[in-house]
């Protein structure tokens, strides 16, 4: 007895005197977690199996970023590689038989079931930081190219599940990356320009349902009943709810299931209907914080493996936010992005706190100043 | 291109770090950039455009849902009830949620007794909706049983439905309400206002589904609607029908109506029409059947319209009830056309015209005086203009003003030809003479009294009934109108029906007009039978209805029998009939 409390006096007191983690950056992820249960109890009409789920996973998520974060970067590096390859192996399997309604996204293990498409989330990034750290950089066209490869394989794999979403953000992960490596303007514009060039074949590869959230999002109101929907009553939440909002459980829209997805997805309209323009700044400052914390980190970084990956995963962070609440708010087409941390969601919750244990292994091991 | 396989970490601190950081530095101006664009968005949608969005949100799940309320109920004069609304239940259904639970569909169709396939399509072709009839107007017991399968998304909801208990005998009085209880025809249409009150109105919170979540607040009080007490006598015109059916079905007539009037108030104490229909089942019935014919049919009436003609000569004061006249050799020509008396009559006074119903006696007295003082008689007796009963539909007849007449017009106006009336205006006239020359415009409410007008002097009023008295002396043409220990005066009427181009060789308007006790009349009853087969004059066709209804109504009324001395001196009531019918024409 006496000694489990004396192990966790040393625990803690290590914590506080010795922190291997970044306080400010726990402290804020923490206070975001509290508050997305929050969120999630109202939105989720005080479901407690939901809310218990949901807090459940945020343990394994802190535990997981604990975990993480006492590996040095110099250890992920090695391990790079093969995680890369284990997560492609993994998006083969899905291909071959997954689960899923719709599209199939998901692998079961038995015990639990997964995306792997999330897990690329995290080693996308690895893989490229891997690879520029080991070439000169700026990078040569050679090494973009193959940065480009690298980055197209899974994403071509996931697009075919179909999950277009997650494709875009795991593209993006990878880009990140290539683009703190020192990518000239230039490049990056060429690059662009060539996307643009490629749209028109995108379109023609994509699925039904994914043209026409495009073309709703352009003209939400041509199908109120169809897709427009979701846009529509996401909307009218986050309007109705005002400065201070309807309150606890008392949103119209999420309670009386007018706003589809309201747990997952849509959780930001909830919030904004229920707690209103206060509760919406309150997150927005709180996820702007965690993202500069983050990217000061990876400023800080040691090398360049580590600078990119960090900079890489702090971004991926930050595109979520943006997509998700650009979704809500009616500025971005309908995409399955989950609002980071307070959507209801287990692999996303707990794949997002791995990159923070990333971040935190980063900051332990940074260079030494002064 | 020489490159180093793997950089030292100090060469990377030194040359790469810098180059890092400067695009961290784009990167959160980006950042800076897209989070003002999300904070410039939610103050757009919660600050600027919040009044919108929240009445959007509102418009949502508010809803303002009806509380039914009953239909008045229509009583006789003496509370008797004549419509009355019954609660029935009627079952709705909300599709998708309803739809949700397709498995449940064929119990469901079986109890409602109808195609499950059927009852399916119906409700995805109204899948986006949220309420559908399944059924209506079910009686409570079939209702609870389809509840009780407790199917999800299925409701019911109270409704009334309108029952009739006197059925056919006054179904056009009344007229029906249509399947949401609006009235449709008769007087449920003329005071449907007054009957149907108002439904309550109740604000609710329905969640996307359409289920009712939970009630907000009573927006309306719910009003039902008022009961309306009729002037009619539910057992005059349960008589009234019963006899009227037997003489239709007598002579074989094609329409019939009879109009029960109170002479003091104007109040109508029974209306039939027949062909009728049953107003709680309307299905193989016809519009035809739905008309009151009583108000709303004109037809010429004929030598009923004698009273009137020979009322305007009395007041010429040049005319008395025993002046002379003679009417030989019973026709005279004017104008290419002949004038004609059912027989020649000779020597007559004024009187005698009436008692013989003489054309050729009434044309000649009634060319005496001015065109203008026939007109103006007829008019106020309320010929050519509406009774104002407030009927639906009520018909105003046609008398043409005296400045269009040519000479043929007033000749042949004094017996009741080149105009036409409704039996309501006939038993509105009549009730005016019976009433000392007061006239009363007729009403179907208890109480309703109209302001009265005068339209002939008292004396000349007493004197023409006086002389109508005698049409039903054995000498008279309706002797079959006596009733026994009672006074009886009246008139009667046989006109040929008008159509194309000229009046109709067999077709008749059979009529009866007349007013009991005579000596101080309390009830006018007026009958018209149209194109009787078997016998067309007046007298025998529509005369031995007025008496049957009349005597009953005196009696149910308690009137006070006027001429009892007749009870000790003559036969009994039937006998005294049958040989009266037996000597008259």
């Amino acid at each position: 007895m006496s000694r489990t409390l004396l192990r966790a006096e040393v625990f803690l007191r290590r914590l506080l005197l010795r922190p291997r983690l970044d306080l400010p950056l726990l402290a804020a992820l923490l206070l975001l977690a509290a508050l997305g249960l929050f969120f999630l109890a109202s939105a989720a009409d005080l479901s407690w199996r939901t809310i218990g789920g949901q807090a459940l996973r945020f343990v394994i998520g802190f535990a997981v970023l604990y975990t993480i974060a006492r590996v040095p970067p110099a250890q992920f590096r090695r391990w790079t590689p093969p995680l890369y390859a284990t997560s492609l192996l993994l998006l083969l399997l899905v291909l071959v038989h997954g689960e899923g309604s719709g599209a199939d996204r998901w692998l079961n293990l038995g015990v639990v079931r997964f995306q792997p498409s999330e897990l690329l989330k995290l080693t996308m990034p690895m893989m490229v930081a891997w690879y520029l750290a080991r070439r000169p950089l700026p990078p040569s066209w050679r090494d973009t190219g193959a940065v480009l490869l690298l980055i197209a394989l899974p994403a071509v794999l996931i697009a075919k599940q179909p999950d277009l979403g997650t494709a875009l953000l795991v593209v993006m992960a990878g880009a990140f990356a290539l683009f703190l490596s020192g990518l000239s303007l230039r490049r990056i514009g060429l690059m662009f320009a060539v996307l643009l060039a490629l749209l028109p074949v995108a379109w023609h590869h994509m699925h039904d349902y994914q043209r026409e959230r495009v073309l709703t999002l352009l003209n939400p109101e041509s199908d109120p009943l169809g897709t427009g929907w979701h846009i529509i009553q996401s909307e009218i939440a986050v309007g109705s709810g005002g400065v201070l909002g309807k309150g606890f459980m008392q949103g119209t829209q999420a309670q009386l299931q007018f706003l589809p997805e309201h747990t997952t997805d849509f959780i930001l309209a909830v919030v904004g209907e229920e707690f209103g323009l206060a509760a919406v700044l309150l997150l927005l400052a709180l996820y702007l914080f965690i993202i500069g914390r983050s990217l000061w980190i990876a400023s800080n970084a040691r090398d360049t493996y580590a600078r990119l990956l960090g900079g890489a995963l702090a971004l991926s962070f930050f595109v979520y936010v943006l997509v998700n609440g650009g979704m809500i708010s009616g500025l971005l087409p309908v995409v399955g992005v989950p609002l980071p941390l307070v959507s209801y969601g287990g692999t996303s919750a707990v794949s997002l706190l791995a990159g923070f244990g990333v971040l935190m292994s980063i900051h332990a091991h940074r260079k030494f100043m002064k | 291109m020489n490159t180093p396989r793997v950089s030292s970490s100090a060469n990377d601190t030194r040359r790469q770090g810098p180059r890092v950081r400067r695009r961290l530095a784009l990167v959160l101006a980006l950042l800076a950039l897209a989070g003002a664009g999300l904070l410039a968005r939610a103050v757009d949608l919660q600050v600027v455009r919040r009044e919108f969005l929240q009445q959007q949100g509102d418009a949502r799940f508010l809803r303002e849902i009806p509380i039914p309320v009953s239909r008045g109920s229509i009583f006789d004069r003496n509370g008797e009830p004549l419509a009355v609304s019954t609660p029935v239940d009627s079952l709705w259904a909300n599709p998708p949620e309803l739809l949700a639970h397709t498995d449940r569909i064929p119990a469901l169709a079986a109890a409602l007794g109808v195609n499950a396939a059927e009852l399916q399509r119906r409700l995805e072709q109204r899948a986006n909706l949220q309420f559908v009839y399944l059924r209506r107007l079910m009686s409570p017991d079939a209702a609870r049983a389809v509840l009780a399968l407790h199917t999800p998304g299925v409701y019911e909801q109270r409704e009334y439905r309108r029952y009739y208990p006197m059925g056919d005998v006054a179904a056009q009085v009344l007229g029906f309400t249509n399947i949401n209880d609006q009235g449709q025809e008769g007087l449920e249409l003329a005071y449907n206002s007054w009957l149907s009150g108002t439904p309550g109105l109740q604000r609710v919170i329905r969640d996307r589904l359409g289920q009712i979540v939970q009630s907000v607040d009573l927006v309306r009080e719910p009003k039902p609607g008022h009961n309306l007490t009729l002037s009619i006598d539910r057992r005059i015109q349960y008589l009234a029908y019963h006899d009227l059916e037997q003489a239709v079905t007598k002579h074989d007539a094609r329409a019939a109506s009879m109009v029960v009037m109170d002479v003091r108030t104007g109040e109508i104490l029974a209306m039939v029409n027949l062909p009728s229909f049953n107003p709680n089942d309307l299905t193989g019935s016809t519009p035809g059947e739905w008309r009151n014919r009583a108000v709303t049919d004109v037809f010429e009436p004929g030598s009923v319209m004698k009273a009137f003609s020979l009322s305007a000569a009395l007041t010429t004061g040049k005319w008395t009830p025993t002046t002379p006249i003679d009417t030989a050799p019973g026709w005279y020509m004017m104008d290419g056309y002949t004038i004609r008396d059912t027989a020649d009559f000779g020597k007559l006074d004024m009187t005698g015209v009436i008692t013989n119903s003489s054309n050729v006696g009434a044309s000649k007295i009634t060319a005496t005086f001015s065109e203008k003082r026939l007109y103006d008689i007829l008019h106020g007796f309320g010929f050519g203009r509406s009774t104002d009963s407030g009927f639906p539909g009520e018909a105003s007849g046609l008398l043409p003003v005296y400045t269009s007449w040519r000479p043929i017009n007033r000749v042949t106006i004094s017996y009741g030809y080149g105009l036409n009336v409704t039996a309501l205006q006939l038993a509105q006239a009549y009730s005016a003479l019976a009433d000392g020359g007061i006239l009363h415009h007729p009403t179907f409410v208890k109480g309703d009294d109209n302001p009265p007008e005068r339209v002939l002097p008292e004396h000349y009023a007493r004197e023409m009934v006086g002389m109508l008295r005698t049409v039903v002396s054995p000498a008279g043409t309706a002797p079959m109108a006596r009733i026994a220990n009672y006074t009886v005066a009246g008139k009667t009427g046989t006109a040929h029906q008008a159509g194309g181009g000229g009046y109709l060789k067999d077709k008749y308007y059979s009529v009866f007009c007349g007013m009991v006790p005579a000596s101080d009349p309390r009830l006018v009853g007026v009958v018209v039978v149209r194109d009787p087969q078997h016998g067309h004059f007046g007298g025998t066709v529509a005369t031995p209805v007025f008496r049957r209804v009349m005597e009953g109504a005196l009696r149910l009324l308690d009137v006070p029998p006027d001429h009892v001395q007749q009870w000790y001196s003559q036969l009994p009531p039937a006998a005294t009939s049958s040989a009266s019918a037996g000597a008259a024409p």
